[in-house]
């Protein structure tokens, strides 16, 4: 047992060692995927949170069901329709493909974390910008966002590590990103508990950096005065 | 006779079925001072409110310096450029530092350049004693300091009507004197004012007439000292005996 153990720990530290070029560009790829569809999805998100609360009846409904829609279905399907959907229609690659399907699904859950944040400044806030003439877009755009984004950044922080993780399922589309990779590897050696270690471990490494990241911002941001 | 500043006629607004401002007709002159007492729940703060048209009237009319407002066909934001509103709250802008907030709406709504809204943001500051808090963030400062940087903020877009609904009741007592002080400076360079208030001393001192509120209606309004001395009506006798 303990002789069992020391022999697949060499073999597992082995592997990390001499894989790291081939994870080194995997992990490329994938915080590629993460920060494509992390980006277009702050920007969806942005879009229907605004919907959602536009006290406008249609564009609420149309946020609503957009939010349904990615809540009540498996991200596995999403990007798979987004996958087949998109590149027969625009021939677009499998890599955006993936990145817009990502975009879809973290746009919903950040959708609502504007939402809340922007609900959480209060309406003092906005008298103040409209009885200084401000429209209510520009009121909105300098006023309330910018304070709404900063409370927004811890929860979204969260979803960007969710979004992360989430990128390995585009391994089932064939992107060779960390998780791919670790399957491929696994296959090649019949090995697979080894790889997938391995790719646990970039993944945490991963996480970690976009964890510190974060909360860089958050402290940036923070000196900015709070209430 | 001078020229009317505001003027209201038979102004209405409910909330639901709550009827909060009824039949008020109501004037302020160029450089008057009018205070607005009351009782807490009486309109005084929908009625300052629908003068800047943050709550929309429910019928009647409003004219702001003779020309009727009617929100749904005109812009508001450009009446709003000459109504400012202090609140009692404050409601600065967190992630803006003092000159920030008082230079926001000059380059945001007017475009004035940056280096002609910082000049007189920075002179503003100094007429409300605050030149040196230039850079700091408001959280860094006290609640009377806050306000006068409101009251800068909204002299900024140069105003010729400022509302101001109870800027001093947020306060801490010995921080009173210095918002009330900035606000007899504006006063005495004829600014036309509309001020809700219990700093009793403030409208004996400043205001040329003080209107009595009572359950949505206007019940009395004179010079300070007949209201204070001789009030008319039992309600107003009332009200003044129940907080002096
Ligand atoms: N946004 C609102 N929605 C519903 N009802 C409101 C709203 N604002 C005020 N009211 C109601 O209108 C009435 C008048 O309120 P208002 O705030 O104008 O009184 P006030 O004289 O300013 O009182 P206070 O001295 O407490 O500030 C109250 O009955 C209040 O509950
Ligand atoms: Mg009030």
């Amino acid at each position: 047992m303990y002789l069992q153990f020391i022999s697949f720990w060499g073999g597992f530290w082995e592997a990390l060692v001499n894989s790291r070029e081939l994870f080194f560009e995997a992990s490329q790829l994938t915080l590629a995927l993460t920060a494509v569809s992390i980006f277009i999805a702050i920007f969806v998100g942005l879009f229907f949170a605004l919907l959602k609360i536009s006290n406008i009846r249609p564009l609420e409904w149309i946020a609503n069901a957009y939010i349904y829609i990615v809540r009540g279905t498996p991200l596995i399907v999403q990007i798979f329709v987004f996958y087949y959907g998109l590149t027969n229609v625009w021939m677009i690659s499998g890599f955006w493909s993936v990145s817009l399907g990502l975009a879809f699904h973290n746009g919903a859950y950040i959708a609502e974390i504007f939402r809340g944040s922007i609900q959480s400044i209060g309406k003092g806030q906005t008298e103040a910008g409209r009885s200084l003439g401000m429209s209510q877009a520009l009121t909105m755009r300098r006023i309330i966002l910018p304070q709404a984004f900063r409370r927004a950044l811890p929860p979204l922080g969260n979803q960007f590590i969710i979004g992360l993780k989430d990128s390995s399922l585009a391994a089932f589309i064939g992107v060779s990103e960390i998780f791919a990779v670790a399957t491929t590897q696994g296959a090649n050696t019949f090995d697979y508990m080894t790889w997938l270690l391995v790719s646990a471990v970039y993944y945490l490494i991963l996480v970690f950096l976009l964890t510190l990241v974060v909360s860089l911002i958050e402290k940036k941001m923070a000196v900015s005065g709070d209430e | 006779m001078a020229k009317q500043m505001i003027e209201v006629n038979k102004l209405n607004k409910y909330f639901g079925d709550n009827h909060v401002l009824k039949d008020i007709d109501f004037h302020v002159a160029e450089s008057e001072v009018v205070v607005l007492i009351g009782a807490s729940g009486s309109g005084k703060s929908t009625m300052l409110r629908c003068l800047n048209f943050l709550e929309m009237k429910n019928s009647g009319e409003i004219f702001i310096k003779g020309n009727e407002v009617n929100p749904k066909k005109d812009n508001v934001n450009e009446v709003r450029q000459k109504v400012g509103m202090v609140f009692q709250h404050f409601n600065l802008f967190p992630h803006k530092t003092v000159l920030g907030n008082v230079m926001e709406a000059p380059t945001q709504v007017k475009g004035l350049s940056k280096s002609q809204a910082k000049k007189e943001g920075k002179e503003l500051l100094e007429k409300v004693g605050l030149a040196e808090k230039a850079n700091d963030y408001p959280s860094r400062l006290s609640g009377g300091q806050k306000q006068r940087v409101a009251i800068a903020r909204a002299l900024a877009m140069k105003p010729e009507i400022m509302l101001f609904d109870e800027p001093t009741s947020a306060l801490d007592p010995e921080l009173v004197g210095e918002v009330l002080q900035t606000m007899k400076d504006l006063a005495k360079e004829g600014m036309t004012m509309v001020v809700v208030t219990h700093e009793m001393g403030f409208a004996r001192e400043v205001a040329d007439r003080v209107v009595y509120m009572h359950e949505g209606k206007i019940v009395e309004t004179g010079a300070p000292k007949d209201i204070f001395e001789n009030p008319k009506e039992e309600r107003t006798q009332a009200f003044l005996s129940s907080i002096l």
